[in-house]
């Protein structure tokens, strides 16, 4: 038990120090590398409010997917939408007293499970009946599938069908979060849900889970469509510029 | 002779997904360049030592200098959204032409040396770890799909509009052709045309007095159709406007009757104007190939034409990644345009100048002239997702074809799903308007030429009018594979021009 309660506890630092890590890392990499071209995908907005509207549309309503294909959008909806329930949910281990809302949502974000499920199916599904989706699939994003299944099923059990020791895995929660360690739940789906958590974590900064953050550093989104009215200069083409102009002085 | 061995596909009532055929648009690719056409713009002349080095070393370059290829190389998850969105794969049922396919032809090498899994699998040399995350050595075969398929890309931007994450292929494509250019194993036809503008000014390689010869030569032309003296200047010094139009516009069909049209208008709205010899080319394929160098030498000539001639206005003529590059690149590349009239937006197209004529009321037409056609508009590429026009989004939707219905009496669109940002390419944008792309150019050509065979019997449409070079030139070619005819594609403003009654015409 204390080994087990060692090993998640330290498995658990180590995925949000690579996960923090990792994200914060090529975020500032993104913030830090110019795009030299206006490249906005046309018709684009005209000001930064109406990128922004084209943004929200993007990440909320999934815009350009719905328009490309009606099936990926409904399962890729689906799933991503009962994903943030459900991590929403997920609030009530890291704090106390719980917030309102949190409380209030619980239900929701129980029976969320199974809209996530579902959407993965769906998604997986198609993977692999769809010739087209299959020919470009990696074996990544089938692990990637089965690892979201995995946490996905892992966790509706708890909840639905073997109870773990929710007080008891609160306090080990919050005993990582206060470096007071308490012993943790042994339940199989437990450790199992946890493991495929962490590890996705791990993975996030190495994958293709990064277009949660590239989606809003896309140029071809997040441009406005004004290049006539005003000059865009990447760095180092100002600096191309102005060596150029030292040299011929 | 090439018509025999290319298999054009069959025209059916829509587009439909193919049964995927692997490997079946393999092959060595459009023409490599050779030293002659590589120097001048800075490239080696042949494939260099240790290329493979050098490519990921110009890769790591890249990255560091284009947000949106990093965003894009990261972001993909193989969602399928793009799969069925590429002319190119439906017309060849090569699944390497499924947009996620081809980026992943560069998307694997980045995975190799730009991911921390990537350099771990590679140094361990674990072939299952490089297998699992999708991650390649960089290697002959590689180079050799690079050069192929980067080559069957036109750079359309058709799978970005779909894509969740606004992942544009052409701009993978453009540092594909970047790397490979860099390495000493460029595309002939790209390459030899820029050394041309380099040394003489245009695509084409009209010197000067061919350019004259032909504008007077127009000149003449609509004299003895209209009756009145219309001018086409060349390198004419203090005048309001410096047009920039695709070389094309000089002699080839139907471009020509489009440089008419302008010059008409022009002469209507009493504005005096001029070619620039020396930058007498609006097309810029430092485009095609991803350089900014390149593209920025190409525009530098426009700032110095409208300097050195005093201009007051630039104006682009029809030309689809013309107006890309004069639009969305041409005031980061060659601006700030300080010294022109700021009453003007810089640069104008020449359908907005119409269209604003229109607004005015200052242009008369007579509408009949163009009864003996039905027409339907082609979006090109470039202008409907690359650009803008007039004030507001949509504006390259709306005003091109304002002008053509103000020209004509009978106007039909194509399906919601093949115009507007949704339009289908030619099939031979983006470099590869060249002989030896012949086949990949016909098949391209398929979801177009299904819904304008659509048109053609649900409306009797009879033509099709574009505003772009290249459009114009592919479609010359490629209409007759697939039974229509070569002269069934027609310039916007060669529509003005059949219509337009210029001031003291006689009018018979």
């Amino acid at each position: 038990m204390w080994f087990l309660t060692g090993f998640f506890a330290l498995f658990f630092y180590l995925a949000v120090i690579i996960f923090v890590a990792g994200v914060g890392f090529k975020i500032y990499q993104y913030i830090r590398t110019p795009a030299p071209l206006k490249i906005p995908t046309m018709p684009a907005p005209l000001t930064r409010t109406g990128v922004g509207v084209r943004l929200f549309s993007e990440v909320v309503l999934f815009k350009s997917l719905f328009r490309a294909n009606k099936w990926i959008w409904l399962f890729g909806w689906i799933f991503h939408f009962a994903l943030l329930l459900v991590l929403l949910r997920h609030l009530r281990y890291f704090i106390d007293p719980v917030w309102w809302w949190v409380a209030l949502i619980q239900p929701f974000g129980k029976y969320a499970a199974f809209a996530m499920i579902l959407g993965l199916v769906g998604l997986l599904v198609r993977r692999i009946t769809v010739e087209r989706i299959r020919y470009i699939s990696n074996p990544s994003d089938y692990l990637m599938l089965a690892l979201l299944l995995i946490i996905g099923i892992s966790g509706a059990m708890m909840t639905f069908v073997a109870h773990t020791d929710i007080m008891q895995f609160k306090a080990f929660v919050r005993g990582m979060m206060t470096f007071s360690w308490q012993p943790i739940p042994t339940d199989p789906a437990l450790l199992l849900h946890l493991a495929a958590v962490f590890l996705l974590m791990i993975v996030f900064p190495y994958s293709k889970l990064l277009h949660a953050p590239g989606i809003f550093f896309s140029p071809s989104r997040n441009q406005v469509d004004n290049p006539r009215e005003k000059r865009h200069l990447a760095p180092w083409a100002a600096e191309m510029e102005k060596a150029e102009r030292s040299s011929d002085s | 002779m090439a018509k025999a061995k290319i298999e054009v596909p069959e025209l059916k009532e829509y587009s439909v997904m193919p049964v995927l055929q692997p490997g079946v648009m393999k092959g060595v690719g459009p023409y490599v360049s050779a030293a002659e056409f590589q120097e001048p713009l800075g490239f080696p002349g042949e494939l260099v030592d240790n290329w493979e080095e050098k490519a990921v070393d110009k890769l790591g370059d890249l990255l560091n200098r284009y947000r949106g290829l990093r965003v894009f190389l990261d972001s993909c998850v193989r969602c399928g959204a793009c799969t069925d969105k590429c002319h190119y794969l439906l017309g060849t049922s090569d699944p390497k032409n499924m947009p996620v396919a081809r980026q992943d032809l560069l998307r694997q090498v980045y995975r190799r040396y730009y991911t921390l899994p990537g350099k771990f699998f590679g140094k361990m040399g674990w072939e299952w770890g490089k297998k699992l995350i999708g991650a390649r050595e960089m290697d002959k075969e590689v180079l050799d799909d690079w050069y192929n398929y980067f080559h069957q890309c036109s750079q359309c931007r058709r799978c970005s509009v779909f894509c969740p994450y606004g992942i544009d292929t052409a701009e993978i494509s453009m540092a594909a052709r970047n790397i490979m250019d860099t390495v000493g194993k460029g595309q002939k036809y790209c390459n030899q045309i820029i050394g041309k503008v380099f040394k003489i000014g245009n695509n084409l390689g009209l010197p000067e007095p061919a350019l004259l010869d032909t504008l007077e030569g127009l000149e003449e032309d609509i004299e003895d159709e209209t009756g009145v003296k219309v001018e086409l200047p060349l390198d004419r010094k203090d005048v309001d406007i410096l047009l920039i139009t695709p070389s094309a516009d000089f002699f080839a069909e139907p471009h020509v009757d489009g440089l008419m049209g302008y010059a008409k208008v022009f002469h209507e709205a009493g504005v005096s104007w001029t070619i620039s010899s020396y930058a007498s080319e609006g097309a810029n394929f430092g485009m095609f190939i991803g350089s900014y160098e390149n593209m920025r030498e190409i525009s530098l000539r426009i700032r110095k034409a409208a300097i050195d001639l005093n201009v007051k206005r630039i104006v682009f003529g029809e030309c689809g990644h013309a107006w890309r590059v004069a639009y969305s690149f041409l005031n980061t590349l060659a601006g700030p345009f300080d010294f022109l009239d700021p009453n003007y937006p810089v640069p104008q197209h020449i359908c907005e100048f119409t269209y604003n004529l229109l607004q005015e009321d200052k242009l008369k037409f007579d509408k009949s002239r163009n009864d003996d056609m039905v027409l339907t508009f082609h979006d090109s590429c470039n202008v409907a997702r690359a650009t803008r026009m007039g004030d507001m989004p949509g504006g390259q939707f709306m005003i091109p074809r304002e002008v053509i219905k103000a020209a004509c009496n009978h106007y039909y669109d194509m399906e919601d799903e093949t115009i507007h940002d949704q339009t289908f390419c030619c099939g031979g944008g983006g470099g590869l308007l060249t002989d030896d792309l012949m086949d990949i150019r016909v098949k391209g050509a398929l979801p177009r030429m299904q819904s304008l065979k659509n048109v053609v019997e649900d409306h009797q449409v009879t033509h099709l009018a574009a505003i772009c070079a290249i459009c114009k030139s592919q479609f010359t070619k490629v209409l007759p594979y697939y039974g229509f005819k070569m002269d069934q594609i027609v310039s916007v403003h060669q529509l003005v021009s059949n219509a337009l009654i210029l001031t003291g015409q006689d009018e018979d």
